[in-house]
């Protein structure tokens, strides 16, 4: 069996880890490309979102270097993502592939099938052993989303903020050539201490944006063309609300306890939202106004073109800006999203928040004195 | 002496280029065709500007607009900056109180909310260029007129219709199919201008407070029709300043004289880059399944910038103020 999966940011890291642990054959799809977007376009319905034009694209790719079994993360959300599995093996059956496709649907109570679909995918039923490395799993994911967030922050305070890439594109391609759980954390630790050793300027006071919007769209860099990156050159400090491990953190942990950063974000969203419009439009909204509680000098709302949760989650947040005095701004992405206009609208973004810090700034000296 | 400045708009309809004094008046104000060929275009504004005035000291120099690194690099900018920036500041220094700042390009179409004088919130078109000057452009040219006559012949109509605008190519059929009706062309024309308006309104000015003066720019400000039915639509006056067309440029020039206040040099490269033989050479890297296009500057054969590849791998090759534009 050599089993493949889709890319979402970097959760192929944690789960090549892991599953490599369970001593599986992985092939991690080729890092999202122009020809990954050109497959997935040419085979999926023209007005499906983003992700799934990926996600096809993806398996191709996969299939092309010998997989066999593709794993699927399912959804119980009323977005379109909840039908993915579906089409996608229709998509995949149409196009002649003869592939094996396990889904996991987020367990939702019923443990039972959960851990069915997991023995299959996993060639065994020793609970222990699943359990263990489901864990390592997401210790991984942890550290990977600590040491990204940490090459966001290296990259605002840098003095030659390219430097941070130039690490970060020796991980990437690092990842792909050690084996298991415990070759990956060693190479993350490596990674951090080189990271540490670039220069910073600590007098700088960058400005500090959040990014909010459809969870894909937000954790993939190939499609929402590398903003992290982007805002970190032009000496933004980024932070995300969803990231893999918050996802997970939600999904099959500690959100059945009502203890997730998701929960807060829904009770911050209840006077605007109250209840569930799909996706994550009421996270986005919620998240959106603890970015600005906390005070974040401005939020971006990142969703694909179509995507509907998002579009609610749009209009409200024109009032959520209003009533907390933040500048936020929407960007959609498609296939057809040209980087020029995208960079200049961040550009401009940036911008509008610089001078509005330095007004404000001006505003408590005069009130001071 | 008198001190001058340069701004450089390159844009995608248009090349403008000006140069203001010390007391941010314009001196010369240059409105190019940009035909797909930027570096022609600035070449030949540089060109014209010489033969003008003759050669004059440069203190400093700023560049927007879509090809505002392109022209950086050609003629050598102490400051690179968007358009929306760019727009703000130049529309400042007409109307001094000005709230809001209707603008409308070749491609984009974007709004800026403006309060005591600081840009508190903006908006640019997201997914649709329907109703920006390319769209006029091309709708005149289909009906056989001057563009420079369609905002005179939308005043004529008398007897508004209504065209489709939410997207370009529903509001072209929806446009034929009117023609085939027999409407006339003044009053199909109003009905372009009206639907642009009520597209922007929607699309682009969606949910913010628009409030007077209203200052109308870029190159369809140009258009009567349009303005009339800003007006129309809005309710208030709409102003639209005498350089309306190369606002852009003189908000670049404005922000390159703050930028060389604390510098004793500009990176001006002077006239003679007009005479300069540039080159493009693009170049499909083949490293990895990105496939990017890398662009390379020649001046004289010598490469002087590289940008388009997603690693940054040519970028880094070249000096660190240059792969900021990567």
């Amino acid at each position: 069996m050599k089993i493949t999966f889709p890319h979402m940011g970097n959760t192929y890291i944690a789960v090549k880890a892991m599953l490599e642990d369970l001593g599986l054959e992985v092939i991690v799809p080729p890092k999202c490309s122009k020809r990954t977007l050109e497959l997935g376009t040419k085979y999926s319905p023209e007005s499906i979102c983003l992700p799934l034009k990926i996600n096809i694209g993806n398996y191709i790719e996969s299939i092309e270097r010998g997989a066999d079994t593709i794993l699927i993360t399912g959804s119980c959300g009323p977005c379109r993502f909840g039908f993915y599995s579906v089409i996608e093996k229709e998509i995949l059956k149409d196009l002649g592939y003869d592939i094996d496709i396990i889904v996991f649907d987020p367990p939702d109570g019923n443990y039972k099938e959960f851990i069915n679909r997991i023995t299959k995918a996993v060639n065994t039923n020793n609970p222990i052993k699943i359990l263990k490395s489901f864990n390592r799993g997401r210790i991984i994911l942890k550290e990977v989303d600590r040491l990204f967030q940490f090459s966001n922050k290296k990259r605002a305070y840098a003095v030659n903020s390219y430097e941070v890439d130039k690490i970060m594109q020796k991980f990437s391609e690092g990842v792909l050539k050690v084996k298991g759980v415990i070759e990956t954390k060693k190479l993350i630790k490596r990674i951090f201490k080189e990271l540490e050793k670039i220069e910073v300027d600590n007098t700088k006071r960058p400005l500090k944006v959040g990014i909010v919007g459809e969870i894909y769209t937000v954790i993939e860099p190939y499609v929402n063309l590398d903003i992290e990156r982007k805002l970190g050159h032009m000496g933004v400090l980024v932070d995300k609300f969803l990231t893999p491990s918050r996802w997970v953190e939600h999904n099959l942990t500690l959100g059945h306890l009502g203890l997730s950063e998701e929960r807060k974000a829904w009770k911050a969203a209840k006077p605007y939202i109250r209840t569930l419009v799909g996706g994550h439009g009421r996270e986005t909204v919620g998240s959106a106004i603890m970015y600005a509680e906390k005070g974040y000098d401005g939020v971006i709302q990142l969703l694909p073109f179509t995507c509907m949760p998002e579009i609610v989650a749009e209009t409200i947040l024109k009032t959520v800006a209003k009533d907390y005095d933040i500048p936020i701004l929407t960007l959609i992405v498609d296939e057809l999203t040209g980087e020029a206009g995208y960079v200049t609208r961040l550009e401009a973004f940036v911008d509008l928040l610089k001078r509005r810090k330095e007004e404000r700034k001006f505003e408590r000296v005069l009130s001071r004195s | 002496m008198k001190e001058y400045y340069l701004g450089v708009d390159v844009g995608s309809v248009s090349t403008n280029i000006v140069i203001i004094d010390e007391n941010n008046d314009v001196i010369v104000k240059k409105y190019i065709r940009t035909k797909g060929r930027p570096i022609k275009a600035i070449q030949s504004g540089l060109k014209e500007i010489k033969e003008e005035i003759g050669e004059i000291e440069i203190k400093g120099v700023g560049t927007t607009g879509s090809g505002r690194y392109l022209s950086s690099i050609l003629i050598g900018a102490d400051i690179v900056k968007n358009e929306i920036t760019a727009h703000a500041v130049a529309a400042l220094n007409f109307v001094p109180d000005v709230k809001t700042i209707l603008e409308i390009g070749g491609q984009d179409s974007k709004i800026i909310i403006l309060r005591d004088g600081i840009v508190t919130d903006f908006a640019m078109n997201t997914v649709c260029a329907a109703g920006t000057g390319s769209f006029l452009d091309r709708q005149a040219a289909r009906l056989g007129i001057d563009i420079k006559e369609f905002g005179e012949l939308a005043l004529k109509s008398n007897n508004p219709i209504r065209i489709a605008g939410r997207c370009a190519v529903f509001a072209e059929s929806d446009m034929i199919h009117k023609q085939q009706l027999g409407h006339n062309q003044e009053d199909i024309i109003n009905g372009l201008c009206e639907a642009l308006v009520r597209n922007y309104l929607s699309n682009v000015g969606k949910g913010k407070e628009i409030l007077a003066p209203v200052v109308f720019q870029g190159g369809v400000a140009a258009n009567v029709g349009i303005k009339r039915a800003f007006e129309r639509a809005l309710d208030m006056e709409v102003y639209v300043p005498n350089h309306y067309d190369v606002m852009g440029a003189i908000g670049s020039a404005i922000l390159a004289r703050e930028e060389v206040k604390s510098k004793e040099v500009s990176k001006f490269k002077g006239f003679e880059v007009a005479d300069t033989d540039y080159k493009v050479k693009g170049f499909e890297c083949n490293d990895c399944a990105n496939m990017c296009e890398v662009i390379q500057i020649l001046a004289e054969d010598k490469v002087i910038a590289r940008w388009g590849d997603k690693c940054g791998k040519w970028t880094n090759l070249s000096d660190i103020n240059l792969q900021r534009l990567a």
